[in-house]
């Protein structure tokens, strides 16, 4: 069975549809990546998922059970196996590293503290921000932020991670930074679903990549067949503007 | 608790309600551009003027936003005509407005004066453009657009603090509500009356405050 | 004048005249301390509704637009009389000062709440999907959240609104509040020289209100560098 299988997903952002009826299935484990032009709709498939955009229509089960969207009690219980992080703006600006990192498991899933205290230096520690500890987020450059992010998003030990453009906003320096600790994720085994622009990037890490134009899924499949041998003209079009540059 | 709303007692007395808020704007009226004229000699004189001339103008601002509108009112009204000056209560009121008045507006205008950016003052310096036309079509534009909103919003304050004028005897809309609910004791339905009238004026002074700054200088202002 | 003052001074500024005027000077802060405390909680509670978006709350939104919109509209002294009027007839024992609270606090209630609500708007959106997403509640949110970074943007107008503040005060005198503009009028009542009274009483108001006043400005240049390094 699927970890995670969405069907005919449909969402809109007030009147404009964004996603036209997506379908895919990912295997617990698996790293799948989103490609496609802005506005395909690959970002809004994260959100939808994690319930900040409402679907309008479609389905979602996680490990076989299909996901409610309005029933509060259904997205706290989503949102304790699936995480997420953003391309910015991700940590709470008036608290520390390890208390952004803390807070959650221990204000919110009441976990005790030394225990989340030790797991979440361990966090840290995994993404090389375990000497930053006790700065603040204003203090630290953008791949800085984003790999405490990352460690934030882990604390809950969710099933699947989302990662929404997160290199997007950061400065080329810094991106390697980021991309470097996501990497060291894959080799843990935790299911991943990235959008990036880093095709480099997600052809060297992905199991499946996903090209979405248009709210569609457009073509799935390996790395290596999409991007040198596409079978849909629009994933041509795109791989080849893109490997272009 | 019993009380029967007598509605009909207010509404009878709606014109001459109606000719206060006439009042009110008025006054509103006057202690504005009186205040504003005041105000802009001294912006200019803050921004412009001597050291000594300065620290008169920072003074006077300074101490007439730092004290009540009312107490400057009473010391004038109970002050003057110990000085021999004998002046009806509502000259006292409207000198008391447009003293306090300007000291706000000094500091409004010379906001806007002073705002006029170094970089646009430059760029018309380098298209070759003389004094007098820097004037007119860089910093005047300029200013006025900065001080518009502000200023907007400082006529609705006007509008309501002229209610001030009525513990001085002033029939403006307030002063006519303690007339009205005196005679015909309905007090509550007097002033929940005025107080509709108040939202509406200055809801209505608003809107055509900011529809004219839209129109006049393509300002977006705040309607709501 | 000048000459009426001088004969006059030594007796205005006896110890009975300064302490009373001292006990008025702390009924104006008190009334103030009151005004803006309980007006500043009640205001983000409105402010706090009013950015809300579950759907029981939507009335209590459109009561707090409602609310906010009247009591900013409406003359502070149109207000006292409403409140007089509304509280005497039910408690014909209310004390004035009681009265004059109460219309204080509708008031500030109503400024200081949009003073708070654009505090809360200019929190990035990304940080309450950021809790959400963490599974925070939305009391939650607020608290460790939105209200520990709104804060900058909050405190330098909630300052000038308190030096607005202490002068509006100044109009509970009419209700009978023993504060400093009442004070006023019972030296000149008593006598006094009206520019010895009222002199003092300006000049009692501006040492209230100019300290607040540069303290405003002070937190606004410290808190706007911190924002635009």
């Amino acid at each position: 069975m699927p970890q995670l299988e969405i069907r005919d997903l449909h969402c809109s952002y007030g009147a404009e549809p964004v996603l036209r009826g997506v379908s895919l299935a990912i295997e617990r484990g698996e790293i799948v990546s989103l490609i496609g032009p802005s506005g395909s709709g690959k970002s809004t498939l994260l959100r939808a998922l994690i319930g900040l955009n409402a679907p309008s229509s479609g389905e979602v089960l996680l490990d076989g059970q299909r996901i409610d969207y309005r029933d509060r009690a259904s997205l706290r219980s989503l949102r304790e196996r699936l995480s997420i992080v953003f391309q910015q703006y991700n940590l709470f600006q008036n608290m520390t590293v390890l208390r952004n990192v803390m807070i959650a498991p221990v204000s919110i899933q009441k976990r005790p503290r030394g225990e989340v205290e030790t797991s979440a230096m361990a966090l840290l520690e995994k993404v090389g921000m375990a000497a930053k500890r006790d700065a603040y987020p204003d203090e630290l450059s953008g791949g800085q932020q984003q790999r405490v992010a990352i460690a934030r998003a882990l604390a809950l030990q969710p099933q699947i991670l989302l990662l929404d453009e997160v290199t997007s906003a950061l400065d080329p320096e810094r991106v390697k930074e980021v991309l470097d600790t996501i990497r060291a994720l894959a080799r843990d085994g935790i299911t991943m679903l990235i959008v990036s622009h880093e095709m480099a990037f997600v052809r060297e890490v992905s199991n499946r990549v996903v090209m979405m134009d248009q709210g569609k899924v457009i073509e799935i499949g390996e790395p290596q067949q999409i991007f040198t041998a596409p079978r849909e003209s629009r994933t041509r079009d795109f791989v080849g503007k893109i490997l272009k540059h | 608790m019993n009380y029967d709303f007598d509605l009909g007692s207010v509404v009878a007395e709606l014109p001459y309600l109606l000719g206060g808020a006439v009042v009110s704007l008025q006054i509103a009226v006057i202690t504005f551009f009186i205040g504003a004229l005041f105000g802009l000699f001294g912006a200019l004189g803050l921004v412009y003027g001597s050291t000594a001339s300065r620290r008169v103008i920072r003074g006077y601002v300074t101490f007439f936003t730092n004290t009540p509108a009312l107490v400057q009112i009473f010391f004038l009204y109970y002050a003057l005509p110990d000085l021999g000056l004998l002046l009806s209560p509502i000259t006292c009121v409207l000198i008391g407005f447009v003293l306090n008045s300007a000291a706000y507006l000094t500091e409004i205008i010379r906001a806007g004066v002073i705002s006029v950016r170094r970089a646009e003052l430059d760029a018309a310096q380098a298209l070759n453009m003389s004094g007098a036309q820097i004037v007119i079509h860089v910093i005047l534009p300029h200013v006025a657009r900065t001080i518009y909103p502000p200023l907007s919003n400082f006529f609705i304050i006007l509008v309501l603090g002229s209610s001030l004028a009525a513990l001085f005897g002033v029939e403006e809309l307030t002063g006519r509500a303690i007339n009205v609910s005196t005679t015909n004791l309905r007090t509550i339905e007097t002033f929940g009356a005025v107080a509709v009238i108040y939202i509406a004026i200055t809801f209505v002074a608003s809107l055509s405050l900011a529809l004219l700054g839209r129109w006049a200088f393509r300002v977006r202002t705040r309607i709501f | 004048m000048l000459q009426r003052i001088l004969t006059e001074a030594p007796e205005f500024f006896s110890t009975y005249n300064m302490l009373f005027l001292l006990e008025a000077a702390g009924r104006t802060l008190g009334m103030t301390l009151i005004g803006c405390s309980i007006g500043f909680a009640l205001g983000l509670v409105l402010a706090a509704v009013r950015g809300s978006s579950s759907r029981p709350l939507a009335p209590f939104r459109t009561l707090s637009i409602i609310y906010v919109e009247t009591f900013r509209r409406i003359p502070f002294l149109v207000i006292l009389f409403i409140v007089l009027y509304a509280i005497q007839p039910v408690f014909p024992d209310a004390s004035l000062t009681l009265i004059a609270t109460v219309a204080i606090c509708l008031l500030s209630t109503a400024y200081l709440s949009e003073i708070i609500r654009a505090g809360l708007e200019s929190v990035p959106q990304q940080q309450l999907e950021s809790a959400a997403v963490l599974n925070f509640g939305p009391l939650r949110t607020l608290f460790s959240v939105v209200l520990p970074q709104a804060w900058r943007v909050i405190l330098p107008p909630a300052v000038a609104f308190a030096v607005m503040f202490i002068k509006d005060t100044a109009l509970a005198s009419h209700m009978g509040v023993v504060e400093l503009t009442f004070a006023g009028k019972i030296f000149v009542e008593r006598g006094f020289s009206p520019a010895l009274g009222f002199g003092a009483i300006l000049v009692l108001y501006f040492a209230l209100s100019w300290p607040l006043s540069r303290l405003g400005v002070h937190l606004e240049k410290r808190l706007a560098a911190a924002r635009n390094p």
